[in-house]
Order: C-alpha cells, then structure tokens, then sequence
C-alpha cells in the first residue's frame, strides 16, 4: 500500500510550470530517493506534498487520507517531518531544545528521554547545551536531520540533507538512516550519487517538472533517457 | 529540575524584598514602588508577546486602558464593588485582545506594529467619543468609599503598596510558569523561527492568538488594578504613549526575562523621577541614557546580565 500518493499535482509561477501534472506512489517502508538537475522541481513537490508551498491543482494523499486542504502544520502532525534545504534550526536555542521542541508536540512530558536519545543517535549528546547557531555548518544539518527523527515521522522527507557535508559525516548520515526502524518511510532528495546509491531501494527522477523515469537503482543508472539528462548525450 | 528551582527562588526572592523594602524605605518611594509595580505588571504583559513570542505591538495601550475602563465603567455608572468590577476589566480585556489579535495576526512584522498601532488609536477616540459616559480626556475619580474590598480600604498607602504586591507577585509567578511550560517554550520557537516551528507541526497561529490574548488580559489587570489603586480612569492612559511605554520598560529592563519588565519599569521611573529634580529639560536627559543603555546594553539590563554573567537567569 502507498504511504503517499500525489495525483496531477501541478504548481505554476506566473506562467512558469514548476511541477506539472505529477503522479506519484511511495509504499510503506520504502526509502525513495527523487533526483533531477538543478532546477527540476524536486524542492517544489516535496513543498507541496508537506504544505508549505499551495499546489495549483491536484491531490495529496498520506495514509489513504486527501491531505491536500490542510495547511502544512496539520500534515506535520499527521507523521510527516521535513528538514529544510537550507538549513533552518532554533539558532538561539540549545541543541537539546532544537530537538525537544520537535518531540514535544507529541511526547509533552515525556520528551526529555526522546531528546536524549536522539542525541545519541545523532552524536550530538556532548553538545546538548550549545546554542546552535555556534554548532558547524556540517553539526547543524545534523541536527536538523535530529529534529525529524525526534518526531518519530512515518514519512521523513530530506530535502538536500548531505549538502555541504565532508566525506566523513557523508557516510555517519548513511549510517543513521539505515540504523532507521525499517518501517520508516523516506524521501530523500539527493545530489550525491553515493548517497543515493547506497540507501534508494527506488529512485525517481524529475526533469523540468515531469517524472523521466522511475526504477530501482539499476534501472535508472542504465536509463538512457537519465544519462541524457545528467550527461547530455544525445541518443535515438 | 535545578534550573527552575533556582528561578522559583529568584522570583520568591524578588517578591520578598519587595514586602521588605515598604518596611526600610521612606513613605514616598513606596508610593513610587507601589505605582511602578502594577505597570510592571504591564510590562510583563507585554513582555509574553514581544520579548518571547517576538510580536512587537503598538497597540498595549487599548489593552491597558480595556481592563481600565472595564473597572473603572462598572464601578462608575455601574457602581460595582471591587471584585466584580476586577473581573469585568479582565474580561473585557479577554475580548478586546481576543478580536484585535485575530484581527491583526493577519499581519506580520511591520503591518502588525502600524494595525496594533491603528486599532489602540481607534480605542482612544472610542473612549473620547463616548465622552459623556467616560469623562473623555478629563477622565473619572472612582471614589474613596467605593475602593474597599474584603473590608480592606484600598486607598491606604500600606493596603494599596500590598494589593500592588500580591498583583504583581501573582503576574510574575504566573509569567513564570508559563514561559517555561512547553507552551512558553513554543512561544520561544515562534520567535527564532517561525516557519521551523511550523514545520514541526506546531499550529503558529493558534499559539499567537492565545499570547496575544494572554497579553491582553495581563495588560488589563495591570489597567484594572491602576484604577483601583489609585482611583482614577482617564484617555490619557489609551494613548500611544502609553503603548510606547511598556516598550521601552521591557527594552530596558530586557526582553525575555522573566525580571526585566520590573527593573525596567523601575529604572525608568526613578531615571524620569531623578532627570525632572535636575532639569526641566529631563526628557533630554532621559533621552541620553535610553541612547547609551540601547547602544552599550542592547539587551537591557536583566538581558545583559544574563548574557555576560549569571547564563540561568530566567
């Protein structure tokens, strides 16, 4: 059964089509990666499908429910988490609140012990007390990936999660999402291949705001429409 | 939790050096302390929705002058006792800040300071308007005979410094509470970052409304309490410097503190109290000092001190 399903799902700026007509289907379970170049519409589907950014026609669907009235905070509460591209914490805040507050909605009294486990988790736990704005750029995106996991998401939706990270805390985020209870649906978009590679049981791919193609990793790496787009090589 | 305990006794603290200081000062600065803490009870109002919810109102005024006449009306014409009439200047504060807020909260930034601002002036011309009932500019004095509660006469400096306290120790331990409960918290969340707090699943606007309301109603039992205390109503009172004020109380004293809005408010008063024995050009002088604290304590003074020395300070 599909955790998510979008169906003609389309956005339009001033005449500019961002996202046109997309249908889409995520089971249960699976981890999704959603690839495309620069400027494809990734960001824009998955705004779409947690309610920041209002589609111009179509449908949502989370858990068999149309989803596509509610505003983006009652999605959120239905089991959606979403870390942002651009990296976006409490900055003023300590790391243990950042992610006390993304656990408390649900947890209330009982977050404290969610809080510290997921900054065990996430090897943040000797820097609970920092405030976040002093943490590393590469710390931050963890503890924006933190702050989804906290709210123990049905569906985790990473928009970009490895950019700007060094190789090393490349491969611990690879390591943290497959630690993930298997029953976790994830959408990941991603630029790095090795990432995708490593961690998509499926891959979908946008291009100028359609779906190109949609397969198992394999199926896409040997696509030769992907490799047209990617490596602009032209073919019959 | 060590952190709360050591604030609960800060405020306790806070609230027994205040009980002390009426018995070591001399009768004019506990007439000063007893005014200055019903208008940090103000302040604390405003305080919830600036200083920790991060929405700058130019409107508290309405608010103020709402739980004001709310008292002062139904003592008046209506010729309530005190506790009845405590409670109409709270609820109307309750409605008033209920409808400008859902008003308003359509708005953000600087469209939310000029709607507050624009909604206290039409509450100030409102008040005018119904001149014949409120006295307009020239205001009402709620009588002597009427300010007694329990068989308690308000009036009496003692009685009035003490009613003052108990306000505003119930204020600061109830402001207390709320800023660290998992509500006040969010508040926190919405002011470093709102659309985060969004995307956590927290429904931001419900939560303003309520500090909005909050607010309000704390605003209209500093209000409330003025005229009771000190038997008079007047417009002066809804207008936009009284919205300025619990600004720069809150400014000064910092915001987000739980202790700010009273040092503030005492720093002003006494700064005000002290330039006008000097000069009759003291606004000047007050105006240097609001100049220097702004650039060389841009957190205000329980602000700063939190920033540099004591880190747990509520």
């Amino acid at each position: 059964m599909s955790l998510l399903s979008t169906r003609g799902l389309t956005k339009s700026y001033a005449g500019v089509t961002a996202n046109s007509d997309i249908d889409f289907d995520l089971p249960m379970g699976q981890t999704r990666a959603l690839i495309g170049p620069n400027g494809a519409g990734k960001s824009t589907f998955v705004g779409m499908i947690s309610g920041r950014i209002e589609a111009t026609s179509g449908t949502v669907s989370f858990a068999g429910e149309d989803i596509s009235p509610l505003p983006a905070h009652k999605r959120i509460a239905k089991g959606i988490a979403y870390t942002f591209q651009i990296t976006s914490v409490f900055g003023g805040l300590s790391v243990a609140e950042n992610i006390a507050l993304a656990a408390r909605r649900q947890l209330g009294t009982a977050a404290p012990a969610k809080v510290a486990e997921v900054l065990e988790q996430v090897s943040l736990a000797d820097r609970a007390d920092q405030t976040a704005r002093d943490l590393s750029y590469g710390h931050q995106r963890i503890l924006e990936i933190g702050m989804g996991l906290a709210q123990n998401p049905r569906l985790f939706i990473l928009d970009e999660p490895t950019q700007g990270l060094a190789e090393a805390e490349i491969d611990a985020f690879k390591a943290l999402i497959r630690a993930l209870d298997p029953a976790t649906t994830i959408l990941l978009i991603e630029h790095n291949m090795s990432v995708v590679m490593d961690l998509a049981e499926a891959i979908t791919v946008l291009d100028q705001g359609r779906i190109l193609a949609e397969g198992t990793p394999a199926e896409i790496h040997s696509n030769a429409d992907v490799q047209s787009v990617y490596l602009g090589t032209e073919h019959a | 939790m060590r952190l709360f305990s050591r604030a609960n006794a800060l405020h306790l603290g806070l609230i027994a050096l205040l009980a002390a200081l009426f018995f070591t000062l001399p009768a004019y600065h506990t007439g000063n302390l007893a005014r200055i803490m019903v208008l940090a009870v103000f302040a604390m109002g405003y305080n919830l929705l600036f200083g920790y919810t991060g929405l700058l109102s130019l409107g508290h005024a309405l608010f103020f002058s709402a739980g004001m006449y709310g008292l002062g009306l139904a003592m008046h014409l209506g010729a309530a006792t005190p506790a009845p009439a405590f409670l109409a200047g709270l609820i109307a504060a309750l409605i008033v800040s209920g409808v400008v807020g859902f008003l308003a909260l359509r708005t953000t930034g600087v469209a939310f300071m000029i709607v507050t601002l624009m909604f206290a002036q039409a509450g100030y011309l409102t008040i005018l308007y119904f001149g014949s009932y409120t006295r307009g500019d020239e205001g009402f004095v709620i009588q002597q005979a009427q300010r007694s509660l329990l068989g308690i006469d308000l009036s009496d400096d003692t009685n009035r410094y003490f009613a003052a306290l108990i306000l505003f120790a119930a204020a600061l331990l109830v402001t207390g509470a709320i800023v660290r409960s998992g509500f006040g918290r969010t508040l926190v969340a919405i002011r470093e970052n709102e659309q985060r707090a969004t995307m956590l699943g927290y429904d931001v606007q419900r939560l303003k409304l309520i500090a909005v309301v909050l607010s309000g109603v704390l605003s209209g039992a500093s209000g409330a309490a003025y005229a009771l205390l000190f038997g008079y109503a007047g417009a002066t009172f809804a207008t936009v410097q009284y919205s300025i004020f619990p600004l720069l109380w809150v400014l000064l004293g910092g915001a987000g503190t739980t202790i700010g809005p009273l040092i503030g408010a005492i720093f002003m008063f006494y700064l005000i109290d002290y330039a006008s024995g000097l000069t009759n050009a003291y606004l000047l002088l007050v105006g240097v000092a609001l100049v220097a604290l702004t650039l060389f304590a841009s957190q205000g003074i329980v602000g700063t001190i939190r920033a540099r020395w004591i880190r747990w300070l509520p």
